[in-house]
């Protein structure tokens, strides 16, 4: 072998060396990495949320400035990303110890977090910062310890297509169990594939459960809950699903509900396809868009007849929590405050359609949609009400209930039956 | 012409280059095959020992101190009757659309060959006919959702056409919910046949159809005696490929029916990722995943014992 053979020889085993390395460095640079950094004297925070890209452009950014003015030395790094994406990041981050210093949560997820030990008790960073908590709205503890704050809460009132409901001789929304089937069977017999009430039940989302089946329950006062354990055999429980059921043996539920997810049924809505929906009012700005000639009202969940306590109306949160494997708790905690205040929620609370998580703030509803403004008032009426929250598994609790609902509604076994599988699915989950 | 005459000193670099040639020699191919081998360990070997590693815990990632517990996963797994009525499914989508992905690709790949059809035709039914390869699942999901709605494209033509009286429910009744997944993996999968058979058929030497002419062969003894023995290495390389890639069909499913209504779409796939981002039962969900990649692997043998086989 030549001089010049020899050289090159050597220069590529060099080189496929060099690659080999800089691949090993590349896949480990990756572990371990903090998320929390100081430079400069500065601390930065991560903010690990799914809300930005649900916000007007820039929104939540313009908010992280005005706290990065507020709190000089520390600057917030927002993490963006789909709902999904955000528990699945989450998880990892909590699995691997690198989870960001401040996350947003939602109320399903609570539980599984905490029995991980991924959060931090705010409760004592509370304590720590000498907070005073009288303001919020509401806190989420599991086994004793704060783990999630809502921010802002979305609820699910009833919406009702007026034109269509008018059309069909209901001249007002029903606000009872009975007016609701009258109603219902009346938009179903206006023909043209119109339906009085959509459900989806997708195992894919099974989300339906807590919106539009156990709505059912809270809006009458009722619980799905007994101690904090599966009670979903008791008559509240029972009572909604035998009306549930008879609602579809009377053929007023849209059809293909066994695999229609909440995304189909506000399009079913917005179609004018279906007369009543039970759905987030964050959708209300979509469905002015797509057609911007429907026009439909919102009001309470109807309730059993007769009922005259409290209705409970559903509601999803933005929720808050702070990371126990953050470096930087007292800055971390900091945010969450700076969210939390009545000038900010109030603020965040109106950019996101939604419901603020401070007692003392108000939306700025003079350039809303007038019906966040009748929305408010049936919020501030009622109660807030989603049993789901901090419970364990509580996407997997929505699927069994899901199955035996699906198994139900084709005549497959009875309500008896169904919920009683239920029953034991959940305690088993529990 | 003047000779040069080199001396070679003991201990000059030369000698030392020399004496690491071979050693060198012997490490170039692997300093090229380590950053293949170093992707396939940490990206394959490393995960798949991980899971197989997690699936004899009692539970892991949410639980920080996992205990083993032998085989109680597996245990599990095997008694669950979802796991068996996702097995059941598995099988029935798998082998239905394999056989019709073949069949729907043979006759398409032998229209498209067929000298009866003009050149300009065969051009525009290749890509009519591969359309549906083009599109990723997701597309394919969506707009077969929508096509299968009950207000949707298909209810309307049976409606208009008197075949029924009110939109049925392809998706979410439980009686048609696992054929309508079915055929829409049939639909979305047929071409890639097609495509590979097309280029089959067009590697048949014509000599052999004229040989079977002269000796008096029938169209059909034709197609039996000559088109299928030459196609046979490739139907059977793709039908186990297929039959691995269908039994492991995860997106359409999620995204058409997410394994409901009642779990009679429930497919080993679906099953063991509800089993890891629902239940958050990550052993469990591992002991399911050992399970397929078993299953999978006796497919891989087949496959590779065939290939090696050919070769």
């Amino acid at each position: 072998m030549s001089k010049e053979a020899r050289f090159r020889r050597g220069i590529t085993t060099a080189v496929a060396a060099a690659a080999a390395l800089t691949l090993i460095t590349g896949c480990s640079s990756g572990a371990g990495t903090d998320t929390s950094t100081s430079s400069g004297g500065d601390v930065t925070i991560e903010l690990a949320q799914w809300w930005e890209p649900e916000l007007p452009d820039g929104a939540l950014r313009a908010l992280m400035d005005t706290f990065e003015s507020e709190n000089p030395g520390i600057k917030v790094k927002l993490l963006s990303g789909p709902y999904a994406s955000t528990k699945e990041q989450l998880f990892a981050g909590a699995a691997a110890g690198t989870m960001s210093d401040v996350v947003g949560l939602d109320g399903a997820w609570v539980s599984d977090f905490a029995k991980q030990g991924a959060l931090a008790d705010l409760s004592t960073l509370m304590k720590d910062a000498k907070y005073d908590d009288s303001e919020l709205a509401s806190t989420i503890k599991v086994d004793g310890k704060t783990q999630m704050i809502p921010v802002v809460n979305f609820v699910y009132p009833l919406f009702t297509n007026d034109d269509l409901l008018a059309k069909a001789g209901v001249t007002a929304p029903p606000s009872t169990r009975t007016e609701f089937e009258t109603a219902a069977k009346a938009v179903t017999a206006l023909g043209d594939n119109t339906s009085g009430w959509v459900l989806p039940l997708s195992s894919e989302a099974p989300n339906g459960i807590q919106n539009d089946v156990m709505s059912w329950v809270w809006s009458s006062g009722g619980t799905m809950l007994k101690d904090g354990k599966p009670d979903v055999t008791n008559k509240d429980v029972t009572s909604a699903v035998d009306y549930i059921k008879s609602l579809n043996d009377a053929g007023v539920i849209a059809p293909g509900s066994a695999t229609m997810k909440e995304q189909d049924k506000v399009e079913e809505f917005t179609n004018g396809r279906v007369g009543m929906m039970i759905d987030s009012l964050s959708h209300i700005d979509l469905i002015r868009k797509s057609n911007p000639d429907l026009k439909f009202s919102i009001s309470a969940i109807p309730a059993k007849d007769g009922f005259t306590g409290e209705r409970g109306i559903p509601y999803a949160s933005w929720g808050i929590g702070v990371s126990a494997s953050s470096k930087h708790p007292a800055e971390s905690w900091k945010l969450v405050q700076f969210l939390m205040n009545e000038k900010t929620n109030s603020k965040l609370s109106t950019l996101a359609n939604a419901f603020p998580g401070n007692t003392k703030s108000v939306p700025d509803f003079s350039s809303s949609d007038p019906l966040f403004k009748q929305a408010f008032d049936i919020y501030s009426k009622g109660k807030p009400a989603n049993e789901f929250v901090g419970l364990p598994v509580a996407e997997q609790l929505m699927r069994l209930f899901d199955e035996q609902l699906q198994a139900i509604l084709q005549g497959d076994e009875s309500v008896d039956d169904g919920l009683k599988k239920a029953q034991d699915a959940w305690v088993g989950e529990f | 012409m003047a000779a040069t005459n080199t001396v070679v000193r003991p201990g000059s670099t030369k000698r030392s280059t020399s004496r690491w040639a071979p050693t060198a020699r012997k490490l170039t191919p692997y300093a090229f095959l380590s950053p293949t081998v170093i992707v396939m360990l940490v990206l394959m070997l490393i995960p798949v020992i991980m899971v197989i590693g997690y699936s004899f815990m009692d539970n892991v990632i949410t639980n920080k101190n996992p205990v083993f517990v032998g085989i109680d996963n597996y245990v599990e797994v095997l008694n669950d009757p979802v796991f068996r009525t996702a097995t059941g499914n598995t099988l029935f989508f798998t082998l239905v659309s394999v056989a019709a992905h073949l069949l729907l690709g043979l006759g398409f790949a032998m229209l498209l060959n067929s000298p009866l059809v003009g050149n300009v035709t065969k051009a525009l039914f290749r890509v009519v006919y591969i359309l549906p390869w083009l599109f990723t699942v997701a597309i394919i999901a969506v707009l077969w959702r929508l096509m299968l709605n009950p207000n949707g494209v298909i209810n309307y033509i049976l409606i208009s056409l008197g075949l029924t009286d009110k939109g049925i429910e392809w998706l979410s009744s439980p009686e048609t919910a696992l054929l309508a997944v079915t055929f829409i993996n049939i639909w979305a999968g047929y071409s890639f046949y097609m495509v590979t058979l097309l280029a089959g058929l067009q590697g048949v030497p014509a000599d052999l159809y004229e040989a079977a002419r002269v000796d008096g062969a029938s169209a059909f003894q034709r197609f039996w005696n000559v088109t299928l023995p030459q196609l046979k290495p490739i139907i059977i390389s793709m039908s186990v490929l297929d039959i691995i890639w269908t039994s492991q069909q995860f997106a359409l499913i999620w995204m058409t029916t997410g394994g409901g209504p009642v779990n009679v779409t429930e497919m080993l796939s679906t099953y063991t990722y509800k089993l890891a981002f629902s239940r958050y039962e990550f052993s469990v969900a591992s002991a399911s995943a050992v399970l397929i990649l078993l299953l999978t692997m006796v497919l891989a043998f087949f496959y590779v014992r065939h290939q090696k086989a050919r070769d």
